[in-house]
């Protein structure tokens, strides 16, 4: 028996299988696994606060949706992604209470204030670590946990009376390569332990390794291309490489590399689908400008650590390097610009 | 195999084939139902003018509608029998066109045709026999054949393709002619050659039809006609390989600029089931009175390729497999890339309806749609290299009128941008109205 109408739509009418918040929730996935390493790394405080980070961006992300009444979208897994994000660019010795103002700052004005998801200008998530380290400097760049290298991990809930450190960056900065080789070992064993994350940083950026393999899983998926992340590395490693050292061409760009928050930043950060550009080209600049202004920012600025606002300085060009990069049109028509 | 094939240069999809419901399936004929519903209006262009009475009595074949001025193609009747009434039935795109209803009288004899020579025709009489039967190309828009096969005149042409991609999914129309009808297409194809004085002919088939290309390829090779080149190109599968565009660069490496015709850089593309249908009209003088059509989707009781009838109405077709299961969600004629769908099953079989789908609610997506979120995946896909993500952004800010800068006009509406996207923006239609506005 046949009803006497059918509901119609434009076509296409098949629809491939993905989503955003398909998407959105790999992404998370992928960034578990540095997020349980920074437990053995950094102690329970390093999920705690990774907990009061997320949660607070759904809560303000839902608040933020109830009050603008727009329909609430907080399964689609975007502002899991910015809490967990927001945690992974901050000390592991702030107070517990830290990243509730960034993420309000990050969910609120970054991200729904300028239009909601796909409107946002700059990375929420940066925004929110922009904020944090603009108004509480002292614990956003002095607040370091030495890492653990036992089983104690269960043990050192106490957070700040911890021991107080300093990043390889800060060290690298003012008392130079020296300093560094004395303090986090000699180059053999330095690159192991900062490529598998056993050094000082922010909770979630201290293992290359780790984010390589969840950035390598969203390649392998098609959710990013291979572009803005080998440019972004290879910039980064470029510029140190020139300008780093004591003469030029005397940087350590592997160090450059494996510290502070250039593999976070290049794979789950600059990758952001809508504050970085489309076009192979201009993902390409993209990188390389992100690259150029961390280095930049690391041996001129006053921060050791450049990436975050390397990428926030980027972020608002996407639109400029779309309209240089145009993507090549098949047949246009005999003097289209195109 | 697939890897070594060739295909157009940028962008393209894979979406879920399903031609597995129907492809092994031969074409199996229709009993002709107890009416028929003939559309004067079968694709864009003029209306027929009708040439029977109600209650007059017509037989199989006989021509029942002509086109006086403009573009058109005369529509023929598809049964024996008597005029029901002429009004109106629904039309898949128009919603509603002028149709003569005939209801057919049981106790005719089919009728039969018989193969007769055609090489000692000229042009204009092989023309003549086309525009006679009424052709039309049966790939989709439906342009009459006799002027596609009309050029210009001063138009040089060296190349001529037949169009075997069939590169929308489910569809097996084109396959199971390809395999049932090799040597009626290839004559085809050389009637073409005549009509236009060339020699060349390439059909393109994607490698996802290997029997097909066997076949094919065998019947070419057995061919001892000397005057001309007739050679099987397998293609890469590759969504949507089968337009017209894309089918040229990647067999003959020409590129149609917008808004050029193939003729303008010498090409000639004709559907695989169309070089049949004029074997049909010149070998045996046969009009374009019934078709193969592909019914498939997973809420159809026997899915199948059906030679029917023109003017068959849809809840026959149902009757006949056996009717549809309760998940039933979304009724398409043609494609489920491109093709329409309908809200009713009273619309009847056109020239033109490649398929019917019969999609089963796992097999749609009805998900809201959401805000583009930048990914990009539209443009990868897009084979024209255009934008569709820019052209949706501006026609929900309502600057519809400002998007001829992202060459909207070159889209020819495939839908790989909306296939791949994953907030699910239906960006065919925002195109579709940013055409509409800019065009203004």
């Amino acid at each position: 028996m046949i009803p006497p109408a059918w509901s119609v739509s434009i076509s296409p009418h098949l629809k491939s299988t993905e989503s955003v918040e398909k998407i959105m929730w790999t992404v998370v996935a992928c960034l578990i696994p540095s997020l349980i390493l920074s437990v053995f790394v950094f102690g329970l405080r390093a999920l705690i606060i990774a907990a009061i980070s997320t949660a607070s961006c759904v809560a303000v992300e839902a608040a933020t949706q109830k009050l603008l009444k727009r329909p609430v979208t907080v399964r689609d897994g975007s502002a899991v992604i910015t809490g967990l994000l927001l945690a992974f660019c901050i000390p592991p010795g702030v107070p517990l209470w830290m990243p509730i103002p960034g993420a309000i700052m990050a969910i609120y004005v970054a991200k729904h204030l300028l239009g909601g998801i796909g409107f946002n200008i700059f990375n929420p998530a940066l925004i929110g670590r922009a904020f944090l380290v603009a108004t509480f400097p002292v614990a956003m760049t002095s607040a370091w946990l030495a890492p653990i290298h036992d089983a104690a991990v269960f043990g050192s809930l106490g957070g700040i009376d911890a021991v107080s450190t300093a990043t390889p960056l800060y060290v690298l900065k003012h008392y130079g390569m020296n300093a560094v080789i004395e303090r986090f070992g000699a180059p053999s064993t330095l690159y192991w332990d900062f490529f598998v994350g056993w050094r000082p940083g922010c909770i979630g950026e201290t293992s290359a390794l780790l984010l390589t393999l969840g950035g390598l899983y969203l390649m392998l998926r098609r959710y990013i291309s291979w572009h803005i992340p080998v440019a972004t590395v290879l910039s980064v490693g470029f510029f140190s490489w020139v300008f780093g050292g004591e003469k030029l061409f005397t940087g350590d760009p592997v160090l450059a590399v494996l510290s502070g928050g250039v593999i976070l930043g290049a794979f789950f950060m600059a990758t952001d689908y809508v504050t970085s550009p489309n076009g192979n080209a201009a993902k390409l600049v993209f990188g390389a400008g992100v690259g150029a202004l961390t280095v930049l920012i690391r041996l001129k600025g006053g921060y050791p650590e450049g990436v975050c606002y390397a990428i926030l300085l980027m972020n608002p060009l996407s639109p400029a390097l779309e309209g240089w990069f145009k993507p090549k049109r098949f047949a246009p028509p005999k003097g289209a610009t195109t | 195999m697939s890897k070594s094939s060739p295909t157009f240069s940028k962008g393209g999809i894979h979406p879920r084939e399903s031609k597995e419901l129907t492809e092994h399936l031969p074409i199996e004929a229709m009993q002709p139902p107890e009416e028929v519903d003939i559309l004067l209006l079968q694709h864009f262009g003029s209306p027929c003018r009708v040439l029977v009475d109600k209650k007059a009595t017509v037989i199989e074949g006989e021509t029942i509608g002509v086109v006086d001025a403009g573009l058109g193609a005369s529509v023929h009747s598809s049964v024996s029998g008597t005029v029901k009434s002429i009004g109106a039935s629904p039309h898949p795109v128009r919603v509603e066109a002028p149709s003569v209803t005939i209801r057919r009288d049981p106790q005719a004899e089919p009728r039969v045709f018989t193969p007769s020579e055609w090489e000692h025709l000229s042009p204009e009489e092989l023309l003549g026999k086309i525009r006679n039967a009424g052709l039309v190309g049966l790939g989709g828009a439906g342009f009459p054949t006799h002027l596609k096969l009309s050029p210009p005149p001063g138009t040089r042409l060296d190349k001529l393709i037949l169009n075997a991609a069939e590169c929308e999914p489910y569809l097996n129309c084109d396959n199971r002619t390809m395999i049932e009808f090799p040597h009626e297409i290839l004559t085809g194809a050389r009637i073409i050659l005549r009509i236009l004085g060339m020699k060349e002919c390439h059909i393109g088939i994607e490698n996802n039809k290997q029997e097909a290309i066997w076949v094919l390829s065998r019947a070419a090779a057995e061919s001892t006609a000397p005057d001309c080149k007739i050679s099987v190109n397998p293609l890469m599968v590759k969504y949507p390989q089968g337009s017209e565009k894309q089918l040229i660069q990647t067999i003959t490496g020409r590129r149609v600029p917008y808004p050029g015709l193939p003729f303008d850089v010498g090409v000639m593309v004709i559907n695989v089931g169309t070089a049949k249908t004029i074997y049909d009209a010149v070998v045996l003088g046969k009009p374009l009175y019934e078709r193969v059509v592909t019914i498939s989707g997973r809420a159809i009781a026997r899915p199948a390729n059906l030679m029917v009838r023109i003017g068959t109405r849809l809840s026959d077709i149902v009757t006949f497999l056996g009717g549809t299961s309760d998940n039933l969600a979304r009724i398409v004629v043609g494609g489920p890339m491109m093709g329409f769908s309908i809200p009713t099953t009273d619309l009847p079989v056109m020239k033109t309806t490649s398929g019917v789908l019969f999609l089963s609610d796992d097999e749609i997506d009805s998900r809201p749609h959401g805000p583009c979120i930048r990914c990009g995946k539209c443009v990868e896909v897009c084979s024209m290299g255009l934008s569709p993500n820019e052209v949706g952004i501006y026609v929900e800010a309502g600057r519809a009128r400002d998007t001829a800068q992202f060459g909207v006009f070159e889209c020819f509406e495939c839908g790989a941008c909306a296939f791949v996207c994953p907030a699910k923006r239906p960006l065919v239609q925002f195109t579709r109205l940013a055409k509409a506005k800019a065009r203004k």
